[in-house]
């Protein structure tokens, strides 16, 4: 049997040395760079655009629509209401089908039909946009012409998914008791579910809700073959519609420095409209009883 | 003191209960609700709830439908050549889409590149290392680039980041790393690079909060010990946290992938859209999802058509895949943890 060496109760601890001190200094350095070359553009970004932004806003941007090729001034007020049409159309559809898909996975959902609809969620929440545009498309503009219904629609199945995961969480968040005393009280599943379990969740839900808003505000490529565009005023939901993400692609690749302007103006009312949404979510969170969602 | 099972004589104890008080009528239950109608309501909402879940599967399949149905006439006429030609010529209606397939993944691997070291890098600094007093805030700007609407990175790009690369970056590259023949030619800006750097931006965001999370759910007695052993912090990051949580940085790095795939506005706006397979990164491309962008609406003929829309099948079954695999792998780690800190 071999000897065992037993050590002394003496034990020194050796100093660290100077590689590895050296090394954790550098990765420290190196992690605080990370950071810095990932706010830089962040920084870029904005501040490009409130200093574009600002600076080519007018009252006729906000007031006018587009004027003819080649002619200075003009605005994108009819982009604005479209955009403002189109994103209505997607709440009033996507809403309630994600918040009821939502309510089905946390109240009924723990069997593999509901596992399915999870899974499908996610997989919606992966599909890029412009693959949803041209199944859009396919269905709702082949053969009947562009919409801003098309658009709205093909905006509220990319809503769905997120305000359906959203939407379950939140609700399994609510305590089982509350469920409990209320059909202790001899209250029906149904009255249950939307007047205790989605109250108490409501101001998660709505996070959930403006969250999947922020993201089809700015979103571009589904709408490219279903609303088209317009220069002119439209409310109608079976015509062609202009839509802010879409007229600040078309004057950024354009050639006029006016319209250049313009779609920087563009880009500043439109990030302020989303900034505004998340500033508003973040506020509601805070102020509701799921502070840490 | 006095035992309470004994009570004193002068407190009164147990009294009879008056016999009126226990007639079976007074049992009478009163409903607080109205029950009647209460199940036919309830199944009512069940259904109508049910409803909103199958729709979810409804429209997923109709996309599938869709697709399939739309790329049916590119299919018979190219089969799998489709993906291996690099013919791209609406005229004579041939088709083929390798191109695009190079110019997808190029411009996504460029990202990645660019993205996976700068995510990760963020991630420890917001979990390991920064004041508490700071995370929060943090967090919060990292995320607000994924606020940004792609068209305006495209907008930026275009104004701000393609002159800073023409005029700065690229003769720089071309100078030092030129003789790897990735950065050679001349220097537009818009190509291939821009493409990636926008794309990374992109999606830092969300490789960089997945990797957050998932650095979050190491147990924090894993940090512990490895530094009670005379580690470094790095050593202790490295040993102790990153190498718990690779499966899960992983599962963030395919999943900010999957966007980087998907992605249209942004790239279309700057990567060029010219069909060719070149070696260097200067060079202008093209990607799956910016042909769909750009020539969609202007398709003429069913073959043209069919053609880009079997693209768009290629675009979804590589994302649906790719997403798969991801939240797989973010799911081991994030769920599989308690389970193993139990044990």
């Amino acid at each position: 049997m071999p000897e065992i060496e037993t050590t002394s109760a003496k034990t020194t601890i050796p100093p660290i040395s100077l590689r590895r001190r050296v090394t954790d200094h550098v990765m420290t350095g190196a992690a605080v760079l990370t950071v810095a070359l990932v706010l830089a553009p962040l920084v870029a970004i904005f501040g490009y655009l409130v200093y574009r932004g600002v600076g080519s806003i007018n009252w006729a941007f906000l007031t006018q629509t587009p004027k003819p090729v080649g002619e200075v001034g003009g605005g994108m007020a009819n982009a604005i209401a479209g955009s403002v049409l189109i994103l209505g159309i997607a709440s009033i559809v996507g809403v309630p089908f994600g918040v009821g898909a939502g309510i089905y996975l946390a109240e009924f959902g723990r069997n593999r039909f509901g596992s399915a609809i999870r899974f499908t969620a996610d997989v919606l929440n992966g599909v890029p946009s412009i693959v949803i545009g041209i199944v859009a498309w396919g269905i709702l503009v082949r053969g009947r012409g562009f919409s801003a219904l098309a658009g709205g629609l093909a905006l509220a199945i990319m809503m769905v998914p997120t305000i359906t995961r959203t939407t379950e969480e939140m609700l399994l968040l609510v305590p089982q008791a509350l469920r409990e005393a209320a059909y202790g009280l001899g209250v029906p599943r149904w009255r249950t579910t939307l007047s205790i379990v989605l109250r108490t969740a409501t101001s998660g839900v709505i996070t959930g809700i403006m969250l999947a808003f922020a993201r089809v505000a700015g979103e571009t490529a589904p709408l490219l073959f279903t609303t088209l565009g317009n220069t002119f005023w439209n409310f109608h939901p079976n015509q062609p519609t202009a839509a802010l993400p879409l007229q600040i692609y078309v004057y950024a690749n354009s050639a006029y420095e006016d319209w250049h302007r313009q779609a920087w103006a563009g880009s500043f009312v439109l990030i302020v409209l989303i900034v505004t949404s998340v500033a508003a979510v973040r506020y509601v969170v805070r102020r509701g009883s799921f502070g840490t969602a | 003191m006095a035992n309470p099972a004994f009570p004193r004589p002068d407190m009164p104890g147990p009294q009879p209960v008056a016999a009126t008080k226990v007639t079976p009528n007074a049992v009478q239950r009163t409903p607080l609700l109205r029950s009647s109608g209460g199940e036919r309501a309830d199944r009512v909402f069940k259904s109508a709830i049910t409803a909103c879940g199958l729709a979810v599967l409804a429209v997923l399949c109709l996309i599938v439908y869709e697709l399939v149905r739309g790329s049916g006439l590119s299919w018979h006429a190219f089969g799998f050549k489709f993906f291996a030609a690099s013919d791209w010529d609406p005229v004579n209606e041939q088709f083929g889409a390798l191109p695009f397939v190079y110019g997808t993944l190029v411009s996504s691997l460029v990202a990645l590149v660019i993205a996976v070291p700068l995510s990760v890098g963020v991630a420890v600094f917001t979990t390991e290392m920064c004041p508490k007093s700071l995370r929060g805030p943090l967090s919060f700007f990292v995320e607000l680039l994924a606020a940004i609407p792609s068209v305006i990175y495209g907008l930026w790009a275009i104004f701000v980041l393609v002159p800073l690369l023409s005029g700065y970056v690229e003769p720089f590259l071309a100078k030092t790393l030129g003789w790897t023949g990735l950065f050679s030619g001349t220097p537009f800006g818009i190509g291939m690079l821009a493409a990636g750097i926008i794309l990374a931006i992109m999606i830092i965001p969300i490789i960089s909060s997945i990797t957050r999370e998932v650095l979050m759910v190491v147990p924090q007695h894993q940090r512990e010990g490895v530094l009670a052993l005379g580690a470094t912090r790095w050593e202790m990051i490295r040993v102790g946290v990153l190498r718990n949580a690779r499966a899960g940085i992983v599962g963030g790095i395919i999943l900010g992938l999957g966007r980087a795939l998907g992605e249209t506005m942004a790239v279309t706006m700057v990567i060029g859209n010219r069909p060719e397979i070149a070696k260097s990164l200067f060079a202008p491309g093209y990607t799956m999802a910016s042909v769909l962008a750009n020539e969609f609406s202007e398709a003429t003929g069913d073959v043209y058509l069919s053609a880009l829309v079997e693209i768009g099948l290629a675009l979804f079954l590589v994302t649906i895949i790719v997403n798969a695999l991801a939240q797989l792998l973010v799911w081991t780690v994030t769920r599989g943890q308690p389970a193993r800190g139990n044990a």
